[in-house]
């Protein structure tokens, strides 16, 4: 069985440091005015939630989409995402997030709609919906926020959680002979025809916050042009609290870790498609 | 000019749905409703543009019912029971939620997989609360294939009142015969926004959004207190029923749905031989109309109450009465439709002669 060290302070030495961090020449950006509310979060220190929320709101201010947008919130850590983005939003039942985007996006087929899914949602208990809405090629986007534990509920094994990671529920390590590989939702969508634009991505460096904020921008895009089906967006992400990890142990351990199993990049766009 | 048309509950229902100008419909095939998805697909978006979308599941059907109802649209889904179960989570959130919605049960015989025969067994579920929290569903409880088609608009205008979900509570017997239907002539599909809905944040506001999470203690409770006062609102508002030959009676019959059908048969039969004979059909089955079945039951010498369950409504029925009057009950179950001559004999046996 491949167990795997959660607590290894060696594997940490080359991220970034404190005053990396806090100097003002490394302000990279402002928070968006329009789109989100100018309020604290919930979300852990060195939690990829709040980056992603920044980045959706960065992307709906900038195409001027905030008249446009509904949006959609799960069940798990990001179930108050409504509490800071600035635009209307729906709540939903645990796993039934697209589900719900599919019926917003049926009455109302030119607004552009999302949902924003962690892993336990997306991949557990709402496969069905994720499955069936990325098939029928609903015309939306769906944000999988990946970090392989259900955070808010405390730290239980997700079906991404990695072989051998320790979680409250597999506290020696997923045992891959009874739970089973680590689901890949994404390449999974992807083999579907209904999906458009299928892509895994980061923010735990600028270089990936950027390429998924572009990855947002696309996907809002293709929605725009109606460009053949659904946008499915993976974000590989930490859970510092329930990995047991400071943040920036938390992403190296991403690195080395998740990374391998879940590598970044796109899996399918809408030109490979077509051609 | 009256339109007549000789059609099945279920389809009878869909046209209606049509008719009304209805926005959207999201179902899942379950045996005795299906027709309702089938007609629906075949018609309803080249003549209006009814979104019309068949889901993998009813969870999935009652999530989208969710998602659309939020933006104020008219939506609504149909099931029987085993599917009307898988929807109870949804439907707990759209109460919660407030979200205006139809939604049909062609109720069959249980418990479990059961019998796709008709059957009444739903009548807790579905007035009770069914799903989780301090709930209710506004329930209509049709009669005849005419008010499978009336229930329907008049169902969305009830919801949209009171931003609450109601259900057609009808049965797989209603739901598949034919009878007479007079439909009402075509409606403009029309949308108004509304303050509420989640259907794109104009620069006037802030965000809007539709959510049943209240994690502080304090505005939970302002929530259900809020969702008590508006049950309190629809319980002085919108109590119907029918009272039929009940003012002159010695006896009553007390039943719902196709039922009551049957027993105003049976109660003709009993006044042929002298019995006299009421029948008292709640028509909301909630809100429950105790105040008028007390002023009709308390003088009488017994009542029988009939349904095709164990034994349900019997509970509101003794409710209403408060011990006042001696109830009886007779009850068929896993789809058997019982015959007025059954009732005539139950009720000759257990109330008039036991009385």
């Amino acid at each position: 069985m491949n167990e795997k060290t959660m607590l290894d302070d060696d594997h940490y030495e080359n991220t970034l440091r404190d005053e990396n961090v806090c100097s003002l020449e490394n302000i990279v950006y402002e928070s968006p005015k329009n789109a989100m509310y100018d309020t604290p979060m919930h979300y852990c220190p060195g939690c990829g939630h709040g980056v992603v929320h920044r980045l959706l709101a960065e992307v709906i201010e900038e195409m001027d989409l905030i008249g446009e947008i509904i949006g959609v919130a799960p069940v798990g850590c990001s179930v108050l995402a409504y509490n800071y983005l600035n635009m209307d939003m729906s709540q939903a039942a645990h796993g039934r997030a697209s589900a719900v985007a599919t019926g917003i996006k049926r009455v109302l087929p030119d607004k552009i709609v999302f949902s924003y899914q962690g892993d336990g949602d997306l991949a557990a208990i709402g496969t069905g919906e994720t499955i069936h809405t990325c098939n029928r090629g609903e015309n939306l986007l769906i944000i999988f926020i990946n970090n392989g534990i259900y955070g808010m509920t405390g730290g239980q094994m997700a079906p991404t959680t990695l072989a051998g990671m320790k979680s409250t529920t597999s506290p020696f390590g997923r045992d891959v002979s009874t739970a089973g590989e680590p689901l890949k939702m994404t390449e999974l969508v992807a083999q579907l025809p209904g999906t458009a634009y299928v892509t895994r991505q980061s923010v735990h460096k600028p270089a990936n916050v950027r390429k998924t904020k572009k990855a947002i921008q696309k996907a809002f895009e293709y929605q725009k042009a109606g460009k053949g089906g659904t946008c499915f967006i993976e974000v590989v992400s930490n859970c510092p609290s329930n990995w047991k990890m400071t943040p920036l142990q938390s992403n190296s351990w991403m690195e080395e870790n998740m990374f391998p199993y879940y590598p970044l990049g796109d899996i399918k766009t809408p030109n490979e498609k077509e051609g | 000019m009256k339109e007549l048309k000789l059609m099945k509950g279920n389809e009878a229902l869909a046209e209606a749905a049509i008719r009304a100008g209805v926005d959207a419909y999201f179902g899942y095939p379950i045996t005795p409703q299906s027709e309702v998805l089938e007609y629906l697909s075949r018609e309803a978006e080249a003549r209006t543009g009814m979104v019309v979308l068949q889901a993998e599941s009813e969870i999935a059907s009652i999530n989208m019912v969710y998602g659309a109802a939020g933006t104020g649209k008219k939506v609504f889904t149909s099931s029987s029971s085993p599917g009307m179960s898988l929807m109870q989570e949804g439907i707990s959130y759209i109460a919660c939620a407030e979200l205006p919605c139809l939604l049909i049960n062609v109720n069959r015989g249980g418990p479990g997989l059961g019998t796709i025969q008709p059957g009444q067994s739903d009548y807790f579920q579905s007035t009770k609360g069914g799903g989780h929290g301090d709930y209710r569903l506004l329930v209509l409880a049709p009669s005849t294939v005419q008010e499978m088609a009336d229930f329907v608009e008049f169902g969305f205008d009830l919801a949209f009142k009171y931003r609450t979900p109601v259900l057609i509570l009808t049965d797989g017997a209603l739901g598949q015969m034919m009878e007479k239907v007079e439909l009402k002539p075509q409606k403009e599909r029309t949308f108004v926004p509304l303050d509420w809905a989640t259907v794109g944040r104009t620069k006037d506001r802030n965000s809007n959004v539709i959510t049943s999470l209240h994690l502080q203690p304090d505005q939970m409770e302002e929530v259900n207190r809020h969702l008590q006062r508006k049950y309190r609102e629809i319980e002085k508002n919108e109590i119907m029923y029918e009272a039929i030959n009940c003012d002159d009676a010695d006896y009553i019959i007390t039943a719902y749905g196709l039922v009551a059908r049957i027993c105003t048969k049976a109660a003709d039969l009993a006044r042929e031989k002298g019995i006299k004979v009421g029948v008292f059909r709640p028509i909301t089955l909630w809100p429950f109309p105790y105040e008028a079945l007390a002023k009709y039951g308390k003088n009488v010498k017994g009542i029988l109450d009939v349904e095709m369950n164990a034994g349900q409504m019997i509970e509101d029925v003794k409710l209403a009465l408060d011990g006042a009057t001696k109830v009886e009950f007779h009850g068929r179950m896993g789809g058997i439709v019982p015959s007025p001559e059954e009732i005539l004999e139950a009720l000759e046996e257990k109330v008039v002669g036991g009385a």
